[in-house]
């Protein structure tokens, strides 16, 4: 039986996200805070692999109370429990201090159930940088593979992983001793749609919440804004671009045009 | 942690089928820049198996040192052997600025390196500038989707890590006589200690032409239409023998693979000319293409912001125009190719 560990974050939706002009600051309620996509397929990965290997689903999140909902939508994707650590104490914090409390969650999991995979997204549309789930594997000394997109077979008894990783012209075989953590693209799997059973579930669910008192020898200093390295200093809009000039005529005038510009780059041409 | 320890702009230079990785000469690049402004070395890290040789590349792209750990362990990428080889040689040498190509390989190294220092990362850098009497590193990179920059410090932690965009510094001019000095490492590591293994290294040959190494890189969005819509888009690209880049919903409605895939989620792109056929301009987007030398945008809508972003437009609809565009091409391209050999011939006789 597998306990597989997926690493979620509610994030504001920056597709549609308004900015405020005058600060540069996000206008957080000009959006929706949705799951992260790429953690979504985390999820999913872990619910497909449970019902092919048998065990446990958990998902765990650090955020603010309002996360809850970010861990229902993952018990309506099949996940079995969720955990979410909540306390001022991780504002700020950056993916040094992110990886440093979510493994100190983990670690309390573990206690409860031994963990055999933990599962993290690419990366976070809000934070970008895909350094949370390898910081979480060094903290927990277990292997990290980022970019899987197969994952071709997990043997507990034996105590290995094979998966497929992504590379920029191709892919990779790699096999990984248990346990180890994965970060997954998107093209590992496709969201199913959620069951009616699992949307019930979700919505009467109630997540395990911890604040920092309830982790173990937590060093405080490791975590939020004061656990910190990285800090922001200075936001800005991008240069507008000036803009082009724009071809006139008839469509076979600006064709003609367009092709004695295109030729003027002889070299590219002979 | 007393600063004064940490000298010097350091490179990690990925290795990618024998060669330095593109990229990491963009990196001695602008790493150049940085060291001269603090007055320091730049030097470069070197992990593989049989890589020493690489080493006069980097000399002749900009590096004055290059640390080198040279052993069959290190054949192909694995975090694990890497990072401790890379600790290493910071925990001996102590850079004060660390660079890693913001690739799969760079990434992954970068961010399990920094947990280990521990130190902090900035990911995805498009902008790098160095104070000269504090030696702070100032990273800058597009925040929430593109819709601002930020800029980010690491104040408190030695050596100050960031990963750079592929394609947005530029290499310096070979000099094919500069040299430096090699330094070569050591670390024991046993291959049974390892705790992964690659088993097969898959080349997905599928794609003709990389589309970060082309010179004409024809694009399509959304406004083609249709997948049937969207060949007119490989028939342009296979007129001026260019390579087909998409917009990311492009690739979400499954018209094309994700490797074709232009801007911040996907590839980063310079070429000579780039044609934005049927694509809003979204800022997503721009950021991948936004340094190419000639931008071409083709859309029937007079307001997309793409025609902010180019250098040249055609209001139009692109179901129409690109089948002239197609024709005329091939009309003229034979005329331009024997006009050019001819002179080739006069130049010779
Ligand atoms: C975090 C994040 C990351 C993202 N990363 C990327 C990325 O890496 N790359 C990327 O491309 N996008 C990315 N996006 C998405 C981006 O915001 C846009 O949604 C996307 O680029 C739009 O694609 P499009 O221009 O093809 O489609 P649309 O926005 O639908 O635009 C279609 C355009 O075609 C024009 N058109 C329609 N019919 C015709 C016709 N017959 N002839 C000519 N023109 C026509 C329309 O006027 C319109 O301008 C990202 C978004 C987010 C939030
Ligand atoms: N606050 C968080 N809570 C839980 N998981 C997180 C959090 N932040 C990041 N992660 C995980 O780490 C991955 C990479 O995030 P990032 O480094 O922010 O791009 C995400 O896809 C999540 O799986």
């Amino acid at each position: 039986m597998l306990h597989i560990v997926a690493c979620i974050k509610q994030v504001p939706d920056t597709k549609i996200i308004k900015m405020n002009p005058k600060t540069n600051t996000m206008d957080r309620a000009s959006a929706p805070a949705i799951l992260n996509p790429y953690d979504a397929h985390a999820v999913e990965e872990a619910v497909r692999l449970k019902k092919k290997y048998g065990g446990t689903v958990s998902v765990l999140t650090m955020g603010p109370p309002p996360a809850v909902k970010a861990i229902k939508k993952c018990i309506e994707l099949g996940a079995d429990e969720g955990y979410m650590i909540s306390d001022r104490a991780f504002a700020g914090a950056d993916t040094l201090a992110t990886s440093y409390a979510l493994t100190k969650a983990l670690e309390k999991i573990a206690k409860h159930q031994p963990i055999d995979l933990v599962i993290c997204g690419k990366m976070t549309i809000d934070g970008d940088t895909g350094q949370v789930g390898p910081g979480i594997a060094r903290r927990l000394n277990i292997p990290p593979l980022t970019g899987v997109k197969k994952v071709v077979e997990i043997n507990k008894e034996k105590g290995y992983a094979i998966v497929q990783r992504k590379l920029e012209d191709g892919y990779e075989v790699v096999k990984s001793t248990l346990p180890c953590l994965f970060t997954v693209e998107k093209e590992i799997n496709d969201i199913s749609f959620a069951p009616l059973p699992n949307m019930i579930k979700a919505a009467r669910y109630q997540p395990t919440i911890w604040t920092a008192d309830d982790l173990e020898n937590v060093d405080r200093k490791q975590l939020g804004l004061k656990g910190s390295p990285t800090i922001v200093s200075k936001v800005w809009a991008p240069p507008k671009p000036e803009g082009g000039q724009l071809l006139e005529g008839t469509a076979q005038e600006q064709v003609n045009k367009l092709l004695s510009i295109i030729f003027e780059k002889k070299e590219l041409f002979q | 942690m007393n600063f004064d320890d940490y000298r010097g702009i350091w490179v990690y230079l990925e290795v990618k089928d024998g060669k330095i990785a593109p990229v990491s000469l963009e990196l001695l690049g602008a790493g150049r820049k940085l060291a001269d402004k603090r007055g320091t070395e730049l030097a470069g890290v070197l992990i593989g198996s049989n890589v020493k040789p690489l080493a006069s590349t980097a000399f002749v792209y900009g590096a004055d040192v290059v640390y080198v750990y040279d052993d069959p362990i290190f054949e192909h990428y694995r975090t694990e052997p890497y990072m401790r080889a890379l600790h290493d040689c910071c925990q001996k040498h102590k850079p004060e600025v660390l660079l890693y190509g913001a690739t799969p390989t760079g990434k992954d190294l970068a961010s399990a390196i920094a947990t280990d220092l521990p130190t902090g990362l900035t990911a995805d850098t498009t902008m790098l500038d160095i104070e000269e009497d504090t030696g702070l590193l100032l990273a800058s990179r597009p925040a929430f989707g593109g819709n601002i920059m930020a800029t980010i410090l690491c104040k408190k932690y030695r050596p100050q890590m960031a990963t750079v965009r592929p394609k947005v510094m530029k290499a310096l001019s070979p000099q094919p006589n500069r040299t430096g000095k090699i330094v070569e490492e050591h670390i024991s590591l046993r291959e049974e200690e390892m705790r992964t293994k690659v088993l097969e290294v898959v080349r997905e040959t599928t794609k003709k032409v990389r589309i970060d190494e082309a010179d004409i890189v024809v694009a399509g969005g959304k406004g083609m239409g249709s997948k049937e819509g969207f060949q007119l888009i490989h028939q342009l690209a296979d007129a001026l023998g260019g390579a087909v880049g998409a917009s990311r919903d492009v690739v979400e409605a499954g018209w094309i693979d994700h490797h074709h895939q232009v801007g911040q989620t996907g590839v980063t792109v310079t070429p000579k000319i780039y044609f934005a056929i049927g694509i809003s301009g979204a800022i997503q987007h721009v950021v991948g293409m936004q340094n190419s030398e000639l931008i071409i945008a083709i859309n029937k809508d007079p307001n997309a912001p793409i025609f902010q972003s180019c250098h040249y437009g055609i209001v139009g609809d692109a179901l129409e125009i690109v089948p002239l565009l197609i024709e005329r091409i091939k009309e003229e391209l034979p005329n331009i190719k024997t006009a050019s050999k001819l002179k080739e011939e006069i130049h010779h006789a």
